[in-house]
């Protein structure tokens, strides 16, 4: 599975309890009621736990973490910064 | 004195300051003030008179905030509905106090359904930003919130005051053990003194500038933007808590010196590693809804070492009861605090009579911020005010147990009903397990709250399945999620063969909380 498919899977077990509805890659988590706070944190273990990176607390911010397109480019920018340091 | 005299004395003093602040938008005093009034003008055009209740359906923004303020301008009396409500709620709020209008954001029409049209008392609606579906709306008079903005110059002056202090300004639902919200009835004077002793003891001045990040649905996020707009300072909204480095960048760039939480933001912001980050403006923190765990308290102070921690308690028929003199956090850590000014606590047995010191018993409240009662359900409103000291006078019986030491300082000790307490909010089991009970192949259902260090309490389906039936913890879920607020929504649900019963043959919670917690409630 490419990231973004992970991460929807994701995103539709945990918060979308199973359902599998027209979640488009920029629609807001925010606006679309899907996250809340306690769920940021669920998604940054789930991050950095499946695609082992490491999420600084400055990167949880909406530009970073907010739709399927910006995670995706976020895990993307990170799973870089990763292997350059390795 | 009025609540929307907040905003405009604030207007006469200090012009030119920012109000406030959200996202990329800052206004004025003078600017908020003016389209208050522009927006004031469109209700009473729209046939908003004394009395009316608006709705506000909207995100912390601007334009609820302008909605606020036009509401009592106009005479109305303000509900600030959650954001995340769902249909068949918004629908029951309204039709309850038959709202005249709402104002609600565009693109949510088409969500709502025939929901708002199907509200026969409502005639009037104003849309926030681009809509669609306006036909969903039917009859009602539709209006851009914009466009209402856009009133000819003479609009900017107030509409002449009609209501004096002891009328209505605002309902507030809550969470009722019935399963159905009840409006809270608070007067211009409950709000007035609740505002007035509360920025007393925060000793808050026109330099503070506070952060709210909870919703203006929930009194404690409301009474941020009023109490700011009574001290002439400045308030930042935030939508939420839910990116917590922007909230902190938030802090820093806008400089703020006060910032409200609840126990579910202290667990967040001490996940976070903030050992490199100081604050120098800061200069309060408040908390209430649940206790913050010493632990919690012992944390936060080596994470702002200058600032004061204000432990505080409270519930919407009053709101606000107590709050802990910040030199008394490390004498006694676990307590609430005492009375606020000009309000007096004590606490009675089963009989009514005062209990001496350390006894525990009910907490009973006196004083000017003790609502009027709960909207048109007089029965509730007679078991919470009870008569008081003087004629007529009546005070608020809370529901909730404590005990009080011998310098008056007040300690939780439990609440009389099963109401759950999660981030911050109440959340009634019986509305919850009505939901559950909605959903096919459910039996029988239990809600209860289980002990959780970020939510205060999680939320626990305890159900059993009608025969045959199978249902998926997921399934169970999606049905809650598509029906509550989102805080209302279980964290968990159990699947078991049966439920413990009392010997009346009801579901016994207190046996099911007990086998889920390990017993150790």
């Amino acid at each position: 599975m490419t990231i973004e498919q992970q991460l929807k899977q994701f995103v539709i077990d945990n918060f979308l309890f199973g359902q599998v509805r027209d979640l488009k890659d920029e629609d807001s988590f925010f606006d679309q009621g899907i996250i809340d706070s306690t769920g940021v944190l669920e998604l940054i273990a789930f991050l950095e736990e499946s695609f082992e990176i490491k999420v600084a607390d400055a990167d949880l911010v909406p530009e970073n973490l907010d739709s399927i397109r910006a995670v995706t480019a976020f895990v993307q920018r990170q799973m870089n910064v990763t292997k350059v340091e390795l | 004195m009025q609540v929307e005299s907040f905003l405009e004395l604030s207007a006469q003093r200090f012009p030119d300051k920012i109000a406030l602040i959200c996202g990329r938008r800052r206004l004025s005093y003078r600017d908020l003030d003016q389209q208050a009034n522009r927006m004031a003008h469109s209700l009473v055009g729209a046939g908003v008179e004394r009395g009316d209740r608006v709705a506000v359906y909207l995100d912390n923004s601007v334009e609820a905030v302008i909605s606020v303020f036009a509401i009592l301008k106009a005479g109305g009396v303000f509900l600030a509905v959650n954001p995340t409500i769902k249909a068949d709620k918004l629908g029951y709020i309204l039709n309850n106090c038959r709202a005249k209008g709402l104002v609600m954001p565009g693109n949510k029409v088409e969500a709502m359904g025939t929901t708002v049209a199907d509200v026969s008392p409502l005639r009037a609606v104003w849309l926030v930003g681009p809509s669609s579906h306006e036909d969903l709306l039917s009859d009602k008079f539709v209006a851009s919130f914009n466009a209402a903005l856009q009133g000819p110059d003479s609009s900017s002056e107030s509409p002449s005051k009609k209501c004096i202090d002891i009328d209505l300004a605002a309902l507030i639902y809550t969470s009722g053990s019935t399963g159905r919200p009840k409006g809270v009835m608070l007067t211009h004077l409950n709000i007035v003194s609740a505002a007035t002793s509360i920025t007393t003891y925060l000793e808050n001045n026109s330099d503070d500038v506070i952060l709210n990040v909870l919703p203006l649905s929930f009194d404690y996020g409301l009474y941020q933007v009023l109490m700011a707009f009574k001290i002439g300072g400045t308030i930042v909204l935030e939508r939420s808590f839910t990116y917590p480095y922007e909230i902190i960048k938030t802090i820093l760039r806008e400089n703020i010196t006060g910032l409200p939480i609840v126990p579910t933001i202290s667990a967040v912001l001490l996940q976070l590693d903030l050992s490199t980050v100081k604050f120098p403006s800061l200069r309060y923190i408040t908390n209430t809804a649940a206790a913050l765990p010493t632990e919690h308290i012992r944390r936060l102070r080596e994470l702002f070492p200058t600032v004061t921690i204000y432990s505080m308690y409270g519930l919407t028929e009053c709101k606000r009861v107590s709050y802990l003199p910040p030199d008394q956090i490390d004498i006694r850590p676990t307590s609430v605090g005492r009375g606020m000014p000009n309000e007096e606590v004590f606490i009675v047995d089963e009989a009514g009579r005062r209990v001496p010191p350390g006894a525990v018993g009910e907490l009973v409240v006196r004083g000017s911020n003790v609502m009027k009662g709960y909207w048109e359900l007089p029965d509730e409103t007679d078991r919470m005010l009870k008569p008081g000291l003087l004629p007529n006078e009546k005070v608020l019986y809370t529901g909730d147990l404590f005990r009080m030491d011998d310098e008056g300082y007040l300690y939780f000790f439990g609440r009389k009903d099963d109401i759950i307490k999660t981030r911050g909010e109440k959340v009634s089991p019986k509305e919850v397990e009505d939901v559950l009970y909605a959903l096919d192949g459910i039996s029988e259902a239990a809600v209860i709250g289980i002990p959780d260090q970020v939510l205060g309490q999680a939320i626990r389906a305890v159900v059993t399945l009608c025969e045959g039936a199978k249902l998926t913890e997921q399934e169970v879920l999606r049905h809650c999620a598509a029906r509550l607020e989102s805080f209302m929504v279980p964290q968990s649900v159990i699947f078991q063969a049966s439920l413990p019963k009392t010997a009346s043959g009801k579901i016994s919670k207190r046996e099911v909380a007990a086998v889920q917690t390990g017993g150790d409630m």
